[in-house]
């Protein structure tokens, strides 16, 4: 058995390379395009008419609700991991997977509340 | 140590040269399914040089960063978006025995972590451009990501359950024809949301070209952007890969596993990656709330009846 983070140097060594690909090629990149950059250019294209107002508009953000019922439900299902690593092996069984269902029961209950006070459809 | 050298150039070779494959594909199966005759030029024989010229176009480039961006983010976005899927290529088992660059032992929960990563870039890019249109892309992006994040780990769980490990290299081990059917509803409730994360069509409403220009990429230019088109057709191979190791029993193919394992896993890849394009020139765009609909109504509590399935079969048997 290794080292537990022995296992994850590998990782920080690939995402080295990563990080290296990327930037060699952007470095790469630099000889071989032209740079000429003026004040037109540099203005912020959009649709191609020149922009109106600033770029970080404000604007009705229709997600946020999605944003909560995923992490309620994300932070739940992390849990699910685990647990099924070890749910049938000797010594639990039925009852562990009881649980399960009380645990898919708060789930579903909390979806059902969700689609029932109309948050699922769009406003 | 050695090995260790071997197996990560194996995967920074996997990453340069699959995604390309995709690529290519793309142009070509696009080319014939929608009688579009653009990609069949470059180069003669059916266009076969198509996607170098693309290369050498966006080489040539000029990279600009519009003076109103988040100069940093703007240029960091790309870097984001990309890398992540070579991470998780690097726990994808091609094969038995130690045909793994990482075996990890929560490989599963790892690549789906990892996976998640990569959205952060469109995110990033959509924020730090200062263009209106990108920043409607990019909240989009995050309100796909968030969506159908759920499914797919329901999904992938519900595989973990049936193995009983979270190793990648371990459920293909305990893997059985017989799960086909058994995890058939998780299979394609994890396609179909993995789909949706890469932002693929017909779940492509964050860049919705006929109405938000290029969403988050809008502003992106040359090499950058390439790095963008790029990580997508990274993610149709990440996302191919462990919808064949998770749902189709990876290097197990009808005969010779131990010797043709790979090509067992590259064709499967091959044959789902084919199939992502399919989708592609098939489906029109679906509406941000036909989406959301889709994600909440149905995948959700699929994954979930998919959930139960799998606990009380597993422990019946």
């Amino acid at each position: 058995m290794h080292n537990y983070f022995d296992t994850y140097v590998v990782v920080v060594v690939l995402l080295l390379v990563g990080a290296g690909i990327v930037g060699g090629a952007l470095a790469a990149n630099r000889m071989l395009r032209p740079d000429r950059p003026t004040a037109e250019k540099l203005t912020t294209y959009e649709c191609g008419v020149d922009p109106v107002g600033e770029g970080w508009a404000h604007s009705y953000v229709r997600y946020y609700v999605f944003a909560y019922l995923y992490v309620v439900f994300a932070v739940d299902a992390v849990f699910l991991f685990p647990w099924a690593t070890v749910f049938s092996a000797p010594g639990y069984g039925a009852t562990t997977l009881g649980e399960m269902f009380v645990f898919l029961a708060f789930l579903a209950t909390g979806l059902a509340y969700a689609g029932k006070k109309g948050v699922l459809s769009w406003v | 140590m050695l090995e260790v050298v071997v197996k990560l150039a194996l995967v920074a070779g996997a990453f340069a040269l699959l995604p390309l494959l995709v690529g290519q594909a793309e142009h070509k199966v696009m080319a014939h399914m929608q009688g579009r005759l653009g990609p069949m030029y470059a180069g003669g024989f059916h266009g076969w040089a198509q996607l170098i010229a693309d290369g050498v176009k966006f080489a040539q480039k000029e990279d600009v960063v519009p003076r109103d961006a988040d100069r940093w983010v703007f240029k960091l976005a790309p870097g984001v978006a990309l890398v992540p899927y070579l991470l998780v290529l690097l726990v994808i088992p091609v094969g038995p025995g130690g045909q793994v660059a990482l075996d990890l032992g929560p490989g599963v929960f790892f690549a789906l972590a990892v996976m998640g990563v990569g959205v952060i870039g469109a995110i990033m890019a959509g924020w730090a451009s200062a263009n209106k249109y990108s920043l409607l892309g990019g909240m989009r992006v995050a309100a796909q990501l968030m969506s159908y994040e759920l499914p797919m780990v329901f999904a992938a769980a519900s595989v973990a359950m049936a193995a009983g490990t979270l190793s990648l290299q371990g459920i293909v081990g305990e893997w059985r024809w017989w799960w086909l059917p058994w995890q058939a509803v998780g299979a394609v409730v994890f396609f179909v949301a993995g789909l949706a994360e890469l932002r693929r069509p017909p779940f492509d409403m964050p860049v919705a070209d006929s109405e938000i220009i290029f969403g988050p990429y809008t502003e992106y230019g040359g090499l950058r952007f390439a790095l963008f088109l790029l990580a997508e057709y990274a993610g149709i191979v990440v996302l191919c890969a462990l919808t064949a190791v998770l749902f189709l029993g990876g290097w197990k193919g009808p005969f010779l596993n131990t010797e043709l394992g790979w090509l067992w896993t590259l064709l499967k890849v091959g044959v789902l990656a084919f199939c992502v394009i399919w989708l592609r020139v098939s489906y029109p765009r679906m509406r941000e709330d036909q989406l959301q609909k889709l994600a909440w109504a149905w995948l959700v509590p699929l994954s979930l009846a998919q959930l139960a399935l799998t606990g009380v079969l597993r422990v019946a048997l």
